[in-house]
């Protein structure tokens, strides 16, 4: 069988979360990816997130389309349902599968072929619908499976591994995103582990679309000299004007912020988001200054991380539908059929 | 003055009655009220419509076919001819049979040359009549149609007091518009009785031949289909002629499926930026446990490939509904034909096989939806269920539907949390029961229940391989399931049996193949008929082919795809199956097959 099956010896040490489930509970199958993709890490910071809010394995449905980092649904929650589905078209069954049930959490994994090439069409339309889910784009600029093609998210004049530049104009999933009013906009860096998890549980607290667009190298081709998206480049050029702190719904406030430093803002499940302003200009929940600060900051080719912008106020998918409360998948089907009373009288309008 | 009564045939209760009207101009409901009014009068209709792809300005055309014997094919010939469009008055006064009778708007002067003595040709001013009767620009438009409704009852003898009924109920709300509706009626009436001799002896004679039936489009009746099988999602993205299907889908539901105090829906319809969205949305939801579907038509079906291949291989339901139009690319999208049987029997790249239903009628889109749901997910695997335009969006006579209050839907082979919690392990893609069928789970419902889905190779346990004997085992275990599936899916309908010569044939050609059916027995030949209403194809179907000598394949469509499936798919002599192919576009009539199989089987070659 060529599918490894990880060992499961958990030291009995380990923390426990509410479930009683410790972090290697939310683990899943061993990854195939290269030694060092920044996905894995990414893979970590999911598991640690799931881990801490204490969401039951079940809970989760993974979903990704097809890449390198498509495979990472099949490396952690092995205790969640996951789709890959087919190359670029998460969006769509993802939508599919809230439409379903809308009280599971939604995880999408995709890349930047995966979701800025192939699937920019339906990446649009879901952030359109604000389909409830958290979609973590893996950034690495370059087609790893088919060997080091450069990707839509290639910056002008970044290099391949043979040296050549690239002329083309790069698609930035965070620019995109703000355009297409995306409720929840952040981006990060899969070598910082301490910004990623909160991100990502305060995306996963988000009652809508949660973009998070992970810069996360690719170490076999697109880790040289002359790669904007290489862990050298990344790590200096990366510029953080807000931090996020996810704060749990009883979870008292530890950490001591200075006033006028801080927003924090209330999430649909009782938890919150405090933001902490490292740079006291910064206002993320101003759309158009969030994507005028990001382009600003490209221009002097720095990568803004964070949580660029948050809209709360909007509704999700099931809000604008008016869907009833319960899942769909779960409503009694004498709710659903009418009978047989009904059909001679819907058809008495056809004589 | 009468005109000079021109000598012709009796044709009560039938005849076909063809409307030549420019679109957008409001000519579709005076059509439909002509064609209630003889519904109601208890004389068995078909109407047929010839619609541009256009909003407004160009000719289009609607027929009624009042026929007596209940047939539902085209007659192919026209008798009387409501000649509104000046722009094909030449070509629609040609078409009138000998004996008929053209009505036309004699406001303005008609050149000599269109004259035809065979036939007689009635003159109405109806727009001078509009202009004298109504004031403003859009309704004198309106008007001259419910005018010509009214000359026409006069002349094929409609009784006024049913079209003031049907006027009442379709603006029960706006009571004037029942006056104002009415009095052009009666002006067009009253012109008629004073000029013509009235009634035409082509005309309406009350019968008792509609009770316990409706006038229904496939469309409609499909979506009603999808509502009573319990259908929660629908996904779609606009395209002719599959666009009113969605649209009547919503409009149940909205009747039907929103709690009227608080407004909460128990269904969600997505307006997809694509079909592959579409599609998309459908396995995403279906993979989730909501009943799903999406219309679609030739060229949706075109962009669904790829996951229709993965819900093949991943082996997760859908429902498909292909409203056939006229192909190949943007083809004639307002014109019906047969010709995605191939594209959806093998849709997608390496080896997929789907299932398939094939509707002739309203009744059968309505029952076929609901079981498209079940096979959908006893097999998990796609369904598409094969309309055309014909079907999906013509007005047919159809009987009332019925439904059981004791039916409830078969969700198939998908575990309880019950059942997961005495597992000792979930295995996705196991045959336990011998019939290729694996068992399924929800997402949400326990750990132990997870599985991952995916369309790249995956072993009988659900897990990635590049094994090749772990490969082929699923492929192979996919071949039981068809075989399966043959079992499950509608018997094929069989009309006589022990002649040496048959037809076979599908969807909605039914109506065409029956009349000729009839008029070929009356000449004295012996001929039998299945219909086919399920792929895969099963034992019955291999039976009636063996059984024949010679089989006519009636379908439309220029490429034979449904002999080819014959030919792949079961073991018939390819040299006895022979094509007679209608595929200009529009419904079929019953003289095309008629004239090829005597053609054929006088010169005994293949037509």
């Amino acid at each position: 069988m060529s599918f490894i099956a990880k060992p499961k010896v958990a030291n009995p040490g380990l923390p426990k979360n509410e479930l009683g489930l410790n972090r290697r509970d939310y683990e899943g199958g061993m990854s195939t990816l290269c030694a060092g993709c920044g996905h894995d890490s990414v893979t970590a910071a999911i598991v640690q997130a799931c881990f801490e809010l204490a969401l039951p394995p079940q809970s989760v449905v993974k979903l990704s389309g097809i890449g390198c980092s498509s495979k990472t649904t099949a490396y952690f929650v092995s205790g969640g349902h996951g789709f890959n589905s087919v190359h670029g078209r998460m969006p769509s069954v993802a939508t599919g599968a809230n439409a379903a049930n809308r009280h599971l959490r939604y995880i999408g994994v995709s890349g930047d072929g995966d979701s800025l090439s192939i699937g920019v069409g339906q990446l649009a339309h879901a952030i359109r619908r604000n389909v409830d889910m958290v979609y973590i784009l893996e950034n690495n600029g370059v087609y790893g499976l088919t060997k080091g093609q450069f990707s839509a998210s290639a910056d002008l004049g970044s290099k391949s591994k043979k040296g050549v530049a690239n002329e083309d104009q790069p698609i930035d999933p965070v620019l995109l995103s703000l355009a297409l009013g995306a409720t929840f906009v952040a981006r990060s860096f899969s070598g910082d582990k301490e910004q990623l998890v909160p991100l990502i549980k305060a995306g996963l607290a988000h009652k809508g679309f949660a973009m998070i667009d992970v810069l996360s190298p690719c170490v076999t081709f697109n880790d040289h000299e002359g790669s904007t998206k290489s862990y050298a480049y990344v790590r200096e050029h990366s510029e953080t004007p807000v931090a996020a702190d996810y704060i749990a719904p009883k979870q008292e406030i530890r950490v001591q912020y200075a006033p006028g430093e801080t927003i924090s803002v209330p999430m649909h499940d009782g938890s919150s988001v405090v933001l902490r302003k490292l740079n006291p200009d910064y206002d993320p929940t101003n759309r158009a200054r969030a994507a005028a600060y990001v382009q600003e900051r490209a221009l002097r080719n720095e990568y803004v991380t964070g949580l660029i912008y948050v809209d709360r106020r909007r509704g999700d998918f099931h809000d604008r539908q008016g869907t009833a409360a319960e899942a769909l998948n779960a409503v009694p089907f004498e709710r659903l059929c009418p009978g047989a009373g009904k059909l001679g009288k819907i058809l008495q309008s056809f004589r | 003055m009468p005109e000079r009564h021109k000598t012709a045939a009796a044709r009560v209760n039938d005849f076909t009655v063809k409307f030549a009207n420019v679109n957008g101009s409001g000519s579709a409901s005076a059509n439909a009220l002509v064609m209630k009014a003889i519904f109601r009068m208890g004389v068995p209709v078909v109407g047929k419509n010839f619609f541009p792809s256009n909003i407004q300005g160009l000719p289009t055309w609607y027929e009624i076919r009042v026929t007596r014997e209940a047939w539902r094919a085209r007659a192919g010939r026209v008798d009387v001819m409501v000649a509104m469009n000046a722009e094909t008055y030449a070509r629609d006064a040609k078409e009138v049979a000998p004996g008929g009778c053209l009505l036309y708007d004699s406001t303005w002067p008609r050149s000599s040359l269109l004259a035809r003595d065979d036939i007689r040709t009635c003159g109405v001013p109806f727009a001078q009549l509009c202009n004298e009767q109504f004031e403003g620009a859009r309704a004198r438009t309106l008007m001259k149609n419910i005018m010509y409704a009214g000359t026409l009852a006069a002349l094929i003898d409609l009784d006024l007091e049913v079209i003031r009924g049907l006027l009442a109920e379709t603006y029960a709300k706006k009571p004037a518009l029942v006056d104002s509706n009415m009095k052009a009626i009666e002006v067009g009436y009253r012109w008629a009785r004073e000029h013509f001799d009235c009634p035409l002896t082509t005309r309406i004679e009350r019968m008792d031949a509609t009770r316990g039936h409706v006038m229904i489009d496939g469309n409609t009746a499909a979506a009603l289909g999808c509502l009573y099988a319990g259908a929660t999602v629908g996904a779609w993205y606009p395209i002719t002629p599959s666009t009113s299907l969605m649209d009547a889908f919503r409009g149940f539901c909205a009747k039907h499926r929103t709690d009227p105090q608080t407004g909460r829906r128990d269904y969600v319809v997505v307006q997809a930026e694509d079909e592959l969205a579409a599609i998309g949305v459908v396995i995403g939801a279906m993979w989730n446990g909501a009943r799903a579907f999406t219309p679609t038509s030739g060229p949706g079906i075109s962009l669904m490939e790829e996951f229709i291949g993965l819900a093949y291989y991943a082996e997760v339901p859908a429902v498909i509904f292909d409203v056939q139009r006229v192909g190949p690319s943007t083809g004639m999208p307002t014109r019906t034909q047969q010709c995605d049987l191939l594209a959806c029997a093998y849709a997608s790249h390496g080896d997929t096989r789907h299932v398939m239903l094939f509707p002739d009628s309203p009744e059968e889109c309505f029952t076929m939806a609901v079981q498209a749901f079940d096979l959908a997910e006893r097999l998990q695997t796609p369904v598409f269920v094969l309309l055309d335009l014909d079907i999906g969006m013509n007005d047919w006579m159809a009987p009332e539907f019925r439904w059981d209050d004791a039916w409830r839907p078969d969700r198939g082979k998908m575990l309880t949390p019950e059942q997961i919690e005495g597992l000792a392990k979930f295995q996705r893609y196991q045959d336990p029961d011998g019939d290729g069928i694996p068992y399924r789970t929800l997402p949400g419902i326990s750990p132990k229940a997870s599985y991952f889905t995916r369309g790249s190779g995956h072993s009988k346990f659900g897990a990635y391989t590049e094994d090749s004997a772990e490969y082929q085992e699923v492929l192979d275990r996919l071949t039981r399931k068809f075989r399966t599936a043959a079992r499950l899916v509608p018997a094929p309908a069989v009309d006589g049996r022990g002649a040496a010569v048959a037809i076979v044939s599908l969807g909605s050609c039914d109506g065409a193949v029956r009349e000729a059916l009839a008029a070929l027995r009356r000449s004295g030949l012996a001929i039998d008929y299945l219909r086919l209403r399920g792929f895969p194809f099963g034992a019955e179907v291999e039976e009636f082919l063996a059984t024949h000598q010679t089989v006519f394949v009636v379908e439309q469509n220029r490429d034979a795809q449904l002999r080819s499936l014959l030919t792949i798919e079961t073991a018939a002599d390819k040299a006895k199956l022979r094509s007679i192919l209608h595929y200009n576009g529009l419904p079929m009539s019953a003289d095309c097959i008629v004239e090829g199989i005597n053609r054929a089987l006088d010169r005994g070659v293949a037509a």
